[in-house]
């Protein structure tokens, strides 16, 4: 072995940027601002494994979409690229203004679970200790807000109790409003490891059949929002057979008999629950009697359940049957909430929720005073404080006059999301801490953009689904001015005159305060409890090792699982069932909406695209913002499937394309979150979306909202691929997604062919292009080719037959290719190394390649040839041009 | 005992036909083939290429000499046929050799029009049909003559380019504004104006000739407006016409080529036309597809066979090297035509396709004429390519599995 070799280089121990799984991730630079990426096999939330998403972030980590520089709104409303003092001094400046104009809870902080603890943890504090505005509020309120609330009110505290080991050892796996395997790969083929090996079985409840259901033993396709219907029809099955524990519902349960009587109210027997939720009454039994006679059962949801205007009692209504059952704490069963986010569960611990203060404690007097205390804040915040959809309302009222926003896209990912637009864009004070160079929230002109360090450069720690701290650590140095959210954030403080309190030189002593915070005056009366981290040293921060909260000073190991003694955090550390509201949507369809929208995410895309949407393989699975409909639906709509539809909804509206999908139900209509004003033409749903928010959690209800859809045609569709942003007609409908080389995009319009025409001559001149132009026949294919490489393409076919872009897309990608035959790429089409070459038999039409194969294959004349492909046989002018090719290729093979 | 056949002539029609028959009924007839040019029959095809220098002489050779003694074929070669005597049912060569037929096939081909311009008989005055031309062209070309070639047709072109490629500095005249204007749409032309241009020759568009002066050999070529243009060698290239003289000496029916019916027979049941020299329901080609096409008709009929000859769907192939040209049917989109076309100026391509209802009237290939003949099939058969509208341009293989 030779021991000059240069030594592989180091990889970084980090977690994935994505979902709630909290994947470990080895990321490797490659020294040219790129890594590759590897799951992280000691990583007990992966064991080595990744997503597709998680396998792509190496082609997420370029620049090129960044924001480098700190940059302040000028006149014109451009931006000017300003030093850090100058964007932190006004930053501070307008802040201070705002306060003493208005008062402090004119200012409002919206965060993100992207963020990472440190970051949400100085923010936090800034806001509620120092400034004094209550008003913290996270994009985590569109994604668990409701189980937050509801694990408040009926297990006494937000505590996730179970591992996801208990997905490994349960003997049924109900999934609840989840497209697990899209949304949550990892833990999917745990589960499907668990049903493969142990004979786990999994049931889907859902109104939509996704890909999850097509892996799992039972799929009961429920009304949309009848979720806690069933769940109330199964406690009351419970107690009907017999099946409630109810020495542990004395012991450790408040308020059973109260909810039993509302749940035989809400769902006296099977039949009322049929009506209910639409299922068949022996789907509904079957369901009952599997859970029922599974003590080993996980009861896991998601968004479905958690983004409703009851998505608190939807939660409560699947704890109480738990709790009921005293299935709860112990290995193999319990209610589980898959989260969305990365770190939406570090973002719950430091209190990045309107409606808590810090650390998991909330405004009551006693924990007002003790946080006081802890922090020496001078201004400590008193109330709970407004939350997302309620908070962009007070912006657009005026009440709120200041929001800094880090992290997120509210502009597309809010309900109502183009009065949220506006909302922003008429603030006094609009800051925003990003990553990103352009999004819908940028296009809502902030005052400031202050570059903020992306995945890959920023370092602290995240916390995902079960309640596991991971570090997620730097492995890129800081681009540019970019900087920490934390260092921003702390920066500012500073000149707002706090600086004693924000004087921290690394994440290491923010999480070790956050830690001392847990654990002040905890004595176990506080289910967050991170105490053995409290004296971290930056050696020891960064070698910590995955574990999961509680981490009190006596437990420095961590916890598995909580309430396996059935002592919860409620009044006597009892748990309280709750009573439910009868299940029911916020909006009902009508005449004029007579469809219910219901939204969520694909498999390869994450939230706004902003970094999903960099990669070229994560944009092949689902390339357009579509519409998922039933195929009978479409017909009763007079609609197309590949066509377009514009779907309108009471707030807003979308134009997508038309997919027929026999798994929506009738009378419902799926379309995905991602795609943005960046992103494509006219596919913010977040525009269309109802604001109507959950009484508890003040989640919003955005998978129900009624919408009407109306056919729109277009005369002509196409595509178009360039290194540099193009743009198309107005009026066109579009798509835009990362391809290698440069984008694509997916279009559809009216204007004419001479237009199109028009416009890559304009674009392009014409000297490099080769194109097909069909007038008549609205067709027109033009690629722009320099020095022998594709530089440009569009494609442009009659409506309803679109032209397939795969083997352009190939000719555009490899930066090694140089296109020999110009009218194949025009083709768009690859016809398997058939490609015949320039001709040589123009009589017969017999091509180089052809003959080139045939002497290849024996031939040794031109005679033989011309028995073989007619070549020559006719006039026989290309006689002699044969017989050479058949001395080149004699002469090849001789050599 | 066989029956004697003459072929008179001595060119592609001649030798496809001596070949068809040999192949169909070899003895069936006593073959005589007799041809002015005093050697074995070559492709007329191949003499572009061959002033060009890009092939040598015996490369043109359609068959060797063993080939033709193989199937006892006589061949007089160098002489031509004075007269035919058809009640006794012979020819009399120029050498007074007098040969007897029981069927008499002319395949006489064509004259180079040469239009009285004054001057028309100095000496440096050519034009381009055989070999003999070709070797008096190249030595001009050789040694870097100034060389004018009037008429941007085909034949035009073929001899620029190959006078061109050979050393000449060459100056093409055409009298209208665009070459090969009954094949080529404008654009075309263009193209193709623009592509031989990039081969050294200038091309000079809208351009009369009036006369050529010169003492006894030609100095200057005059045009209408007035200019001179001083040169070596004229070569007039502005077509051809059938070479009936013979036929018409014999009473035979005639046109602008020899009348001939389906049968390729004229009006005496022995005697037959085929090639250039034959008119067929109006039309006489200067191509050699109709040749060969009819040939194969009548040996089929000579071999007691069925046959009869449709006529030729006009199609037109320019064959210089890197300039490939096709053209067939309707090449300008008339009223209620449509039209598709291909461009890549970078690549010197156009491909334009004329549709009618549906079907696929015309074509135009410049630059790369792969697929040439599958559009000509396409443009025969009438067959409706709306499903492969959009595949057409790409040529055979793009459509197949595709088409109607």
């Amino acid at each position: 072995m030779r021991h000059d070799a240069p030594l592989a280089p180091a990889a970084t121990r980090t977690t994935c940027p994505y979902c709630g799984v909290g994947c470990g991730v080895l990321a490797t630079p490659d020294g040219r601002g790129g890594a590759t990426i590897a799951g992280d096999a000691e990583h007990p939330a992966n064991r080595g494994r990744l997503c597709s998403k998680g396998s792509a972030l190496g082609e997420t980590l370029g620049l090129g979409s960044r924001v480098l520089h700190p940059l302040k709104r000028n006149a014109e409303g451009t931006y000017d690229k300003v030093s850090w003092n100058e964007a932190l001094d006004a930053v501070a400046a307008g802040l201070r203004a705002i306060m003493a104009e208005h008062g402090p809870e004119a200012i409002a902080f919206y965060l993100s679970g992207q963020l990472l603890t440190e970051d949400y943890y100085v923010a936090n504090k800034l806001a509620k200790g120092f400034i004094g505005t209550p008003h913290v509020d996270t994009n985590s309120r569109l994604c668990m807000s409701s189980t937050v609330a509801a694990q408040r009110r009926v297990l006494g505290s937000d505590t996730v109790p179970g591992a996801y080991e208990d997905l490994d050892s349960a003997d049924l796996i109900v999934l609840v409003g989840s497209n697990t395997a899209w949304c949550h790969p990892i833990l999917f083929r745990r589960m499907q490891d668990n049903r493969r090996e142990r004979g786990a079985r999994v049931v889907v409840l859902d109104p939509r059949v996704t890909a999850t259901a097509e892996d799992a033993d039972m799929m009961l396709a429920l009304k949309p929002g009848s979720d806690a219907a069933l769940f109330a029809g199964l406690l009351v099955h419970l107690a009907g057979h017999g099946l409630i524990d109810r020495t542990y519902v004395a012991r450790h349960v408040a308020g059973f008999d109260e909810v039993l009587a509302n749940a035989r109210e809400i769902a006296p027997d099977i039949a009322s629950v049929s009506t209910l939720t639409g299922l068949a009454e022996e789907q509904i039994t079957a369901f009952c009697e599997l859970w029922a006679s599974t003590p080993h059962v996980v009861t896991a949801w998601s968004q479905g359940v958690n983004q409703s205007a009851q998505g608190t009692d939807k939660v409560a209504a699947i704890l109480n049957c738990h709790l009921a059952t005293g299935r709860i704490g112990r290995p193999g069963c319990g209610p589980f909430s898959l989260t969305g986010q990365p770190n939406a569960m570090g973002g719950r611990e430091v209190g990045g929720l309107a409606n808590m203060l810090a650390a998991h404690m909330g405004y009551a007097p006693v924990e007002i005073d003790r946080v006081r205390r802890f922090w020496q804040a001078p201004n400590i915040a008193r109330r709970e404080g407004l939350k997302a959809v309620p908070m962009l309302q007070a912006a657009a009222e005026g009440s709120i006059r200041a929001i800094w926003v880090m992290a997120t896209n509210p502009a597309v990912s809010l309900p109502d999301a183009d009065r949220v637009r506006a909302a922003l864009a008429g603030l006094d004070l609009f800051i925003v801490s990003e990553n990103v160079l352009s999004n819908d929230t940028l296009a809502a002109k902030p005052h400031y953009i202050l570059p903020a360090a992306a995945w890959g450069e920023k370092d602290g720690t995240v916390t995902n689904s079960e309640r596991r701290i991971s570090r997620q650590r730097a492995f890129l140095p800081l681009p540019a001015e970019a900087k920490p959210d934390w260092w921003i954030v702390c920066e500012v403080a500073k000149r707002l005159g706090f600086g004693e309190a924000f004087t921290y030189t690394g994440p290491h002593e923010i999480y070790a305060e956050h830690a001392a915070l847990s654990a002040f005056e905890n004595d176990g009366t506080r289910d967050f409890d991170i105490g053995a981290h409290a004296g971290l040293d930056r050696a020891a921060y960064d070698a910590l090792k995955p574990a999961q909260w509680p981490v009190p000073s006596h437990l420095p190991q961590g916890t598995a699982r909580l309430f396996g003694d059935g002592s919860f955090f409620g009044p006597g550390r009892r748990a309280q069932m709750r009573s439910l509201a009868l299940p029911r949507l916020a909006a009902t369809t009508s005449e004029a909406f007579p469809l219910l929208l219901n939204t969520g995410r694909v498999r390869d895309h994450w939230h706004t695209m902003t970094r999903t949407g960099l990669s070229p393989r994560l944009s092949a699975h689902i390339a357009e913002p579509s519409v998922y409909l039933h195929p009978a639906d479409i017909t009763r709509f007079g609609l197309d499937e590949g066509g377009f539809a514009r779907l309108a909804s009471a707030h807003g509206t979308a134009v997508l394309k038309i997919v027929a999908d026999p798994g929506i139900a009738e009378g419902t209509a799926f379309a995905p979150i991602h795609w943005s004003g960046e992103t494509a033409s006219d596919a913010r749903i977040g525009a269309l979306t109802q604001p109507a928010c959950d009484p508890y959690s003040g989640q919003p209800e955005m998978k129900a909202t009624p919408v009407s859809v109306t056919a729109v045609a277009y005369r002509s569709e196409g595509f178009v691929l360039s290194r540099e942003p193009f743009a198309l007609p107005d009026q066109s409908w579009w798509a835009r997604l990362a391809i290698q080389g440069g984008e694509g995009r997916l279009f559809a319009t009216d204007a004419p062919v001479d237009a199109m025409a028009a416009l890559m001559r304009e674009r392009f001149g014409s000297d490099e292009l080769t194109e097909l132009i069909d007038r008549d026949g609205g067709g027109y294919r033009c690629a722009i080719i320099r020095e022998g490489r594709l530089a440009a393409a569009l494609f442009l076919a009659p409506a309803g037959q679109a032209p397939l872009w795969d083997t352009v897309k190939a000719a555009f990608a490899d930066p090694a290719i140089t296109v020999e035959s110009r009218l194949a790429l025009l083709s768009g089409r690859s016809l398997g190394g058939t490609d015949p070459g320039p001709t040589i038999c123009a009589c017969f039409g017999v091509g180089l390649n052809a003959i080139r194969a045939a002497f290849e294959c024996g031939a040794a004349t031109a005679e033989e040839i011309g028995l073989q492909l007619k070549a020559g046989t006719n006039c026989g002018s290309c006689l002699p041009e044969i017989r050479r090719i058949g001395a080149q290729t004699q002469a090849r093979e001789t050599a | 005992m066989a029956e004697p056949l003459i072929i008179v002539g001595n060119g592609m029609a001649a030798t496809r036909l001596a070949d068809e028959l040999s192949q169909r009924a070899l003895g069936r007839y006593s073959v005589a083939v007799i041809g002015d040019e005093p050697r074995l029959a070559y492709n007329r095809v191949l003499l572009s290429p061959l002033l060009a220098g890009e092939i040598g002489e015996r490369e043109i050779e359609l068959k060797p000499a063993a080939w033709w003694r193989g199937r006892g074929i006589s061949t007089f070669y160098g002489r031509s046929v004075e007269a035919i005597d058809r009640s006794a049912q012979t020819v009399t060569l120029s050498d007074g050799l007098t040969l007897s037929y029981g069927k008499l096939v002319l395949a006489t081909g064509s004259v180079p029009l040469r239009p009285p311009f004054p001057g028309s008989d100095l000496a440096g005055v050519a034009t381009f049909r055989d070999t003999r031309d070709v070797g008096t062209m190249r030595a001009y070309a050789q040694r870097g003559a100034r060389i004018v070639v009037i008429g941007g047709g085909l034949l035009g072109l073929e001899a620029a380019y190959g006078l061109s490629r050979a050393g000449g500095e060459v100056t093409l005249l055409h009298l209208v504004d665009r070459l090969m204007e009954r094949q080529l749409d404008h654009e075309g032309a263009g193209l193709l104006a623009a592509a031989m241009a990039a081969r050294g020759i200038d091309v000079r568009l809208n351009t009369e000739t009036k006369g050529f002066r010169g003492q006894d050999h030609v100095e200057a070529v005059e045009l209408a407006d007035g200019t001179e243009i001083p040169v070596d060698l004229v070569v007039i290239a502005i077509g051809v016409r059938p070479n009936v003289g013979l036929a018409r000496a014999a009473g035979l029916s005639t046109g602008r080529g020899i009348l001939v019916d389906d049968g390729l027979a004229t009006d005496d049941p022995a005697i037959f036309a085929i090639g250039e020299c034959a008119e067929h329901r109006g039309l006489a080609y200067g191509l050699v597809e109709p040749a060969y096409e009819q040939a194969r008709v009548l040996a089929a009929r000579l071999t007691g066979r069925e046959g009869a000859y449709q006529g030729s769907l006009l199609s037109t192939n320019l064959k210089v090297s890197g300039v490939g040209v096709f053209s067939a049917g309707e090449f300008e989109a008339g009223d209620g035509a449509e039209t598709v076309v291909l461009r890549d100026p970078a690549g010197g391509i156009y491909r334009k396709f004329v549709l009618r209802d549906g079907r696929l009237a015309g074509c135009v290939l410049v630059g790369d004429t792969q697929g040439a003949l599958f559009y000509l099939g396409l443009i025969r058969s009438g067959q409706d390519i709306s499903a492969i509208r959009a595949d057409l341009p790409f040529g055979e293989s793009y459509c197949i599995g595709k088409a109607a």
